[in-house]
């Protein structure tokens, strides 16, 4: 029998898959963009499997919401993304080095 | 019903509906001929919206079910953000001009992050939270990539986004934590759920993610990586707006979450509070010591800044919440202040912001100098200056609550903090000789930098009522 805690222990570990993707990926900013969209989505199977658990819809509702905003957050991601691409020619994570932070 | 809801929540209606109409207006009108006008009336309904919320009683109003709240502590933080961020896009209209970079989205953009901030001070659910502040992030990347043709400003927008993002994956798992171990998004259950269950492990694991997630959005330490880079790298106005608006509606919101939803387990929050401040307290104030870049240093300081209102939160009292508000409006009235005058630093015509430019300023300036001096006391905290005022109510309020500890390290640090602030004084009045700045006439950010620098002077008698005000906010929140 599938449980409760079955799906939550996948969307953690998608979760965290998410967060080492941004830290761990030396190679491109695509692959960052991948990761964050990776660490949303894990929320989502979080809510939709507590929405499920306690009978209740808006954790159904939140995901939607989340969704859409993940939408917009890869337009924009992808939309900074191409004016970094045309200033600088490259979209390796280590050439995102002008600054030192 | 319907009616009584969307009345409650006027302000931020009034104003997305004003922002997407002109865009309307920007896009089939006269395109960036437009933005001066469509500017400067975006600032002016975001003042009329101020005095629309600072004119309403105070009696505490909720709407759509619970989702939506009005309340002193709202009206308050609105109040500072939208003055604020008027003021900033008439302070950076002049820059934006002549950088080419005035284009009509600039004040639309802003206006809409405006109507996220205000989302997130009213927040009473976690769904209109996560609205709200991904409302006002979208917006604040895409202004801070508003430079698309510099290196370095893409470069701080792909910072600000990537870490942003992350940010909001931190804060949204913690939120979906929360509405499963609590059954319910809206913060009086939550609260309720507390009082009745206790605190379980999966609340606490809620509590903790959705801090950190905000934590990176006021840029407390150890989630502070973004700060100097962006506010190095996106054009000035933008990091004048930065420095200020956005900074007060994360703090409104942290506070508002950790005392609506887990207002009845202060222990749990207030020592992960109390270490984001005492860390960004003296990582603010040491790694800042190196900096010689003006807006780099102005970022290192708003880090350290943000520790100090934290110690306000981290008190968990009322006292504690009116002297994290006290603090935030001075604040913002300092950055104003100072980004007023890193507005007008020219050399040869080009905007310079290296902190040894300034050599010698009061021989060419004496006004502009002395103002920058006074605003330069008030940031470190010098009594009998107006921020020292704020430094001591978040530290008392800190006492009071039984952390004395915090309180010794807030001072420790802002005698670390001192040295920098010190150190541009000394440029200014005994630095090398070398060609001054050029004069520049810029009345509207000259006389900012002059009613900045008087507030923190005239200021020390009473505040202006500021305190009072926050004190009623503070009962609104804490109860």
């Amino acid at each position: 029998m599938v449980g409760l805690e079955h799906y939550l222990t996948v969307a953690a570990a998608l979760f965290v898959i998410g967060i080492f993707g941004i830290f761990l990926n030396r190679k491109n900013i695509i692959v960052i963009l991948m990761s964050i969209e990776l660490m949303l989505l894990s929320v989502n199977i979080n809510l939709v499997a507590f929405s499920s658990f306690l009978n209740d819809l808006v954790g159904q509702v939140f995901t939607m919401f989340v969704l859409t905003v993940a939408a917009a957050e890869a337009a924009i991601g992808l939309a900074i993304l191409v004016c970094f691409f045309r200033n600088r020619g490259t979209i390796d994570v280590e050439d995102v080095n002008v600054m030192k932070g | 019903m319907i009616g009584a809801d969307l009345t409650t929540a006027l302000p931020e209606i009034v104003l997305a509906l004003f922002a997407m109409a002109m865009l309307m207006v920007g896009v089939y009108g006269g395109k960036d001929k437009l933005a001066e006008p469509i500017l400067y009336a975006t600032s002016a309904l975001m003042v009329m919206l101020a005095l629309y919320a600072g004119a309403q009683s105070l009696d505490a109003e909720t709407a759509f079910n619970g989702t939506y709240l009005k309340d002193g502590f709202a009206q308050f933080a609105k109040m500072l953000i939208l003055v604020s961020a008027a003021v900033v896009l008439v302070m950076g209209k002049s820059v934006m001009a002549e950088t080419g970079l005035l284009k009509f989205e600039y004040p639309i953009l802003i206006a809409l992050s405006v109507v996220g901030m205000m989302l997130m001070v009213s927040a009473g659910d976690l769904i209109v939270l996560y609205m709200g502040l991904e409302l006002q992030s979208l917006a604040l990347y895409v202004v801070a990539t508003m430079n698309r043709d510099s290196t370095r400003s893409t470069e701080a927008g792909l910072k600000y986004f990537i870490l942003g993002a992350l940010a909001s994956g931190l804060l949204l798992y913690g939120a979906s934590l929360t509405y499963g171990y609590a059954g319910t998004t809206v913060f009086a259950g939550i609260l309720s759920t507390i009082s009745e269950d206790g605190m379980s492990v999966g609340l606490l694991m809620g509590l903790a993610f959705m801090l950190a997630g905000l934590a990176f959005k006021v840029s407390a330490v150890p989630f502070h990586m973004w700060t100097p880079d962006v506010y190095e790298g996106a054009p000035t106005p933008v990091t004048a707006f930065f420095a200020t608006a956005p900074k007060v509606a994360a703090m409104a919101l942290i506070a508002r979450l950790v005392h609506d939803a887990f207002g009845t387990v202060p222990g749990d929050w207030s020592q992960i509070v109390a270490l984001l401040a005492a860390a960004s307290m003296f990582v603010g104030a040491i790694a800042a010591i190196g900096q010689r870049d003006i807006k780099r240093l102005m970022a290192y300081s708003s880090i350290s800044h943000m520790g100090f209102a934290l110690v306000g939160l981290a008190a968990g009292t009322a006292q504690g919440v009116q002297g994290m508000l006290v603090y935030m409006a001075i604040y913002v009235t300092m950055n104003i202040g100072v980004f007023a005058f890193i507005l007008t630093m020219r050399r040869d015509g080009k905007p310079v912001t290296d902190i040894a430019e300034m050599n010698q300023l009061s021989k060419s300036e004496p006004l502009r100098a002395l103002a920058l001096l006074v605003l330069m006391f008030s940031l470190a905290g010098v009594p009998p200056l107006v921020g020292f005022f704020g430094k001591f109510y978040v530290l008392w309020a800190a006492v009071n609550a039984g952390m004395t500890w915090l309180a010794i390290a807030g001072v420790i640090a802002s005698v670390i903090g001192a040295f920098y602030y010190l150190r541009i004084v000394y440029y200014m009045y005994f630095g090398a000789e070398s060609e001054p700045l050029d004069t520049v006439r810029a009345p509207v950010q000259g006389t900012l930098l002059v009613a900045s620098a008087m507030i923190m002077v005239l200021g020390v008698i009473n505040l202006f009522g500021i305190d009072a005000m926050a004190a009623l906010a503070a009962e609104a929140l804490v109860r």
